[in-house]
């Protein structure tokens, strides 16, 4: 594969490194692949099992990265699912509850248990608030270790029960030591895979924007639950490994000071990253391992480095490591989009469409914020949407993008009613915007943020994603060629590698077109686009609005500028306190004098 | 017997978990934020009960007082040191890790210099035991009293009228004047008093006992949960009925059915009303 089809994770784009991109990517498979391979050539046999420790709890730290670091979602409690895998690989193992079970077989019911469990524990993440979802994990973490000490049966209660034995040649403390290393190895590839994927930028969409990810299509609670499928299976592995390395286990063995550790390992790697929280589980497992009289205190420094971390380094090791958003970026950027670039984002759109809102009311309490609005959009036209501060007009912006059911009236595009559908099923029926307050996701590059607007786009599922195939990087190539084709439209390529977050607020308007523009839309809603931008960026942002609806996209905007909005419109609409004051061309509008006197002023 | 045993242990468990419940809420009250912290605190009571009195041959009410100035240090701790650093980024939630950290280092601490195994609790009152023991009136009484007490701070005090307004509206209360970051200190005083007022009541209940920090932290949140944040009235009637089913379903089934049961209780009917039974809609997001 070329360097240019590499998938890079943290996003660096076509950006120059001194690095082929292939190596970047997966760095920490090759540290991990040389430091672990070459131990048993410096280490000893204490640093076998140590290492063997680091590794096994990396498969499950892996996994739990994709949930806590990618997606945000704190779940603390998953010592849980270690629990499960272990106890289920032990008690098939030792024939406790099915004739005697060879250890491979065990290990992958483990990771099928951990998976479904993982589905479960992972269920309140989809309606709950953080703190909640945190408490439920929490919560299981206990049940789990009760119900262990009393179904004594399987798992044999307080007195425990052996783990698997791994056959020939994994039976020795080495053998199983590069055992855990290649499985260990394997789980670092595909998560770097997936994180490299759509779905990796998807889940730090949800994270980080998780308003914009709905407006570009992502439906969160699939993709979660996706993750969550992922994760439990390697923890469930993970636990089965567990097992294996402790060779006895017992209800104690699976404390919560586990889950911190599993936790803090990836607060302290930092959020989106994997090199990081890898890192943060060898620093986790050895330091304790190297000073004995620390043993005890461990969790107390657990706890106190996941203190300082959230107080002072939010970033953890990974914003230490991230050398390439150190260079100070040019200070005098001007933003000149080329609007005779189009042709390479948008097809050109033969057929016309319209959108139909009719008598829209929406209230909230007794305020009726939009009180029987009608609005009709015809592909290939600017339609403004003007009026005093409150009159309702991102109010029916966020009808129509689905963030609002009205209680009456519907939104149909030739004929299709979908009002009441949710705001992730705009994008499907080609309907993109952008946002008041840009929506960005300030800690992943430019281009990144482009490439969420084509989620889309992509064909390649979870486990083709996953696992590197032909279609994933054809996917891959595909979006990063539009994202920078769309990126240099709006006159951005050049900062493409860049974190979104240094970025000026003007530039974050542009980004959010070129995201908005990768849906292909066939009507692309306009929330002030013009706020905070200069008098001339306001001149160029009207002549790419122009020429976006000159290839065939309807597009509303909604404005304060009155110069932006004469000047490229063919349509406009005034609201009043929720109502349509006029609607007609803007030079009705213009001398129109309700409208002069509600709004323009003379 | 049995009917009574199930009633008194499971009203005297129950008011246990009100009262965390309550902590809870004050802390939410006044911050929007939920804090780790109140089961872990909760246990603390239990802990410095034991050691102030037993070990330390202090008198009963001096070691009262001392829990609950103890308990109150506690809460401005964790409002100074995890709360009110991460207040500004509400939305990135980092609250839910600080405030953890503080219950770790709070249960670790214990592990360490006090004991890992329950240790028995004190009598508070000398007089003989019986059927309707001290051990299960003694939470029902503070339950009850705490209730009492706040209801009183809200309607007849102005710091209480305060508290109320910072609940209701932080931007407007501080546009009023009120000194909100005081305020806020002194509810995670309360609530730390709360919480360890639960953990001495229940003391000859639940022992001296590091374990009781998460089970507090767990079955103290459920009925705030479900009953809706903020809602005393909720955590009281919850806690009660937590804490009758969790005894009831003990005696019956056993300890894990209950646990099991419980949880799946909560996290349905989470799911279904994520705002709680009795709680409001939710807030704008675009």
């Amino acid at each position: 594969m070329t360097a240019e089809s590499a998938p890079t994770v943290g996003g660096a784009a076509t950006s120059s490194t001194w690095l082929p991109g292939w190596f970047e990517a997966w760095f920490p498979v090759i540290l991990l692949a040389v430091v672990g391979g070459s131990l048993p050539l410096w280490g000893d046999s204490f640093f076998g099992i140590i290492a063997t420790r680091v590794c096994v709890y990396w498969v499950l730290v892996s996994g739990l990265n994709l949930v806590v670091g990618f997606a945000g979602q704190l779940a603390i409690g998953w010592v849980s699912l270690l629990t499960i895998g272990a106890y289920v690989a032990s008690a098939l193992a030792a024939g406790r509850v099915t004739p005697e079970i060879p250890a491979y077989v065990a290990l992958v019911i483990a990771a099928m248990f951990g998976a479904v469990f993982g589905f479960i524990a992972g269920l309140p993440a989809l309606r709950l608030r953080t703190f909640y979802f945190a408490m439920t994990t929490l919560g299981l973490s206990t049940i789990v270790t009760q119900i262990a000490l009393a179904w004594r049966s399987v798992t044999g209660g307080g007195v425990g029960i052996p783990g698997p034995s791994m056959p020939a040649p994994f039976d020795t403390p080495w053998g199983f030591y590069y055992f855990t290393l290649i499985l260990a190895l394997i789980c670092t590839w595909m998560t770097c895979n997936i994180a490299a994927s759509r779905f990796g930028r998807s889940l730090v969409a949800v994270r980080d924007a998780e308003v914009a990810a709905e407006a570009v299509g992502i439906y969160k609670p699939g993709l979660l639950m996706t993750v969550f499928l992922f994760s439990g299976a390697l923890a469930g592995l993970a636990g089965g490994l567990f097992a294996t390395l402790q060779s006895y286990i017992t209800p104690d063995a699976f404390t919560f000071d586990l889950s911190v550790l599993f936790f803090i390992a990836i607060l302290i790697g930092g959020r989106g990253s994997i090199l990081g929280p890898l890192l943060g589980t060898a620093v986790l497992t050895v330091l304790p391992e190297f000073a004995a009289p620390l043993v005890q205190w461990s969790t107390f420094l657990y706890a106190f480095l996941l203190l300082v971390i959230v107080l002072l380094v939010p970033g953890g090791i990974a914003d230490l490591l991230d050398f390439r958003n150190r260079k100070p970026l040019d200070q005098h950027r001007e933003i000149r989009p080329r609007p005779e670039l189009l042709t390479k984002v948008l097809e050109d759109r033969k057929r016309e469409s319209v959108l139909e809102l009719k008598g829209i009311v929406l209230a909230f309490g007794g305020v009726r914020a939009v009180d029987g609005v009608d609005l009709q959009l015809t592909t290939g036209e600017v339609h403004g949407l003007i009026g005093p501060n409150g009159s309702g007009k991102t109010t029916m912006l966020n009808v129509i993008s689905g963030y609002y059911a009205p209680q009456q009236g519907s939104v149909k595009q030739d004929g299709t009613d979908f009002t009441r559908e949710g705001s992730y099923t705009r994008a499907r029926h080609k309907i993109a915007r952008t946002f008041q307050t840009p929506r960005i996701i300030g800690e992943s590059s430019v281009i990144d943020n482009v490439m969420i607007g084509g989620t889309l786009d992509g064909h390649a599922s979870f486990v083709e994603a996953m696992l590197l195939l032909p279609r994933q990087r054809r996917d891959e190539k595909h979006l990063r060629e539009k994202a920078m084709a769309a990126l240099t439209l709006v006159g951005l390529e050049r900062i493409a590698g860049v974190r979104a977050d240094r970025l000026q607020h003007s530039e974050l308007r542009f980004v959010e077109i070129a995201r908005a523009l990768m849906v292909e839309p066939s009507f692309l809603l306009l929330d002030e686009p013009a706020a905070g931008l200069s008098v001339d960026e306001i001149e160029r942002l009207g002549e790419l609005i122009k020429a976006i609806s000159r290839r065939g996209t309807g597009v509303l905007l909604v404005e304060h500028h009155a110069d932006l909005i004469f000047d490229i419109c063919d349509r406009v609409t005034v609201l009043n306190l929720g109502k349509v004051l006029a609607s007609g061309s803007p030079d009705y509008i213009r001398s129109h004098r309700e409208v002069i006197n509600a709004y323009l002023g003379a | 017997m049995l009917v009574e045993s199930i009633i008194s242990n499971g009203l005297a468990v129950g008011a246990v978990y009100a009262l965390i419940g309550i902590a809870y809420n004050v802390m939410f009250s006044a911050s929007r934020v939920f804090s780790f912290t109140a089961g872990s605190v909760g246990m603390l009571g239990g802990v410095f009960g034991a050691i102030l009195i037993s070990r330390m041959g202090m008198p009963v009410v001096v070691g009262f007082l001392l829990t609950l100035l103890l308990g109150a240090i506690l809460g401005i701790i964790t409002e100074i040191v995890a709360v009110r650093p991460v207040l500004k980024s509400l939305d990135q939630h980092l609250y839910v890790l600080s405030t953890l950290a503080i219950a770790l280092m709070i249960q670790q601490l214990t592990a360490i210099y006090f004991s890992t195994d329950a240790v028995p609790f004190p009598r508070v009152i000398p007089i003989e035991p019986g059927i309707f023991d001290q051990k299960f009136w003694l939470p029902i009484l503070a339950c009850i009293l705490t209730v009492l007490g706040l209801e009183y701070l809200s309607r007849h005090t102005l710091i209480g009228r305060a508290f109320l307004a910072i609940a209701e509206d932080n931007y407007a209360a501080r546009a009023l004047g009120l000194p909100e970051a005081g305020l806020r200190m002194a509810s995670y005083a309360l609530a730390g008093m709360i919480s360890v007022l639960a953990g001495f009541a229940a003391g000859q209940l639940l022992f001296a006992s590091l374990a009781n920090g998460p089970l507090l932290n767990f079955y103290g949140f459920v009925p705030v949960a479900l009953g809706g944040m903020g809602s005393n009235r909720g955590a009281v009637i919850g806690g009660l009925a937590l804490g009758l089913f969790q005894q009831t379903a003990n005696y019956f089934f056993g300890g894990i059915f209950s646990s099991v049961a419980v949880f799946i209780v909560f996290i349905v009917v989470l799911l279904v009303r994520p705002e709680g039974l009795a709680g409001a809609a939710t807030a704008r997001r675009v």
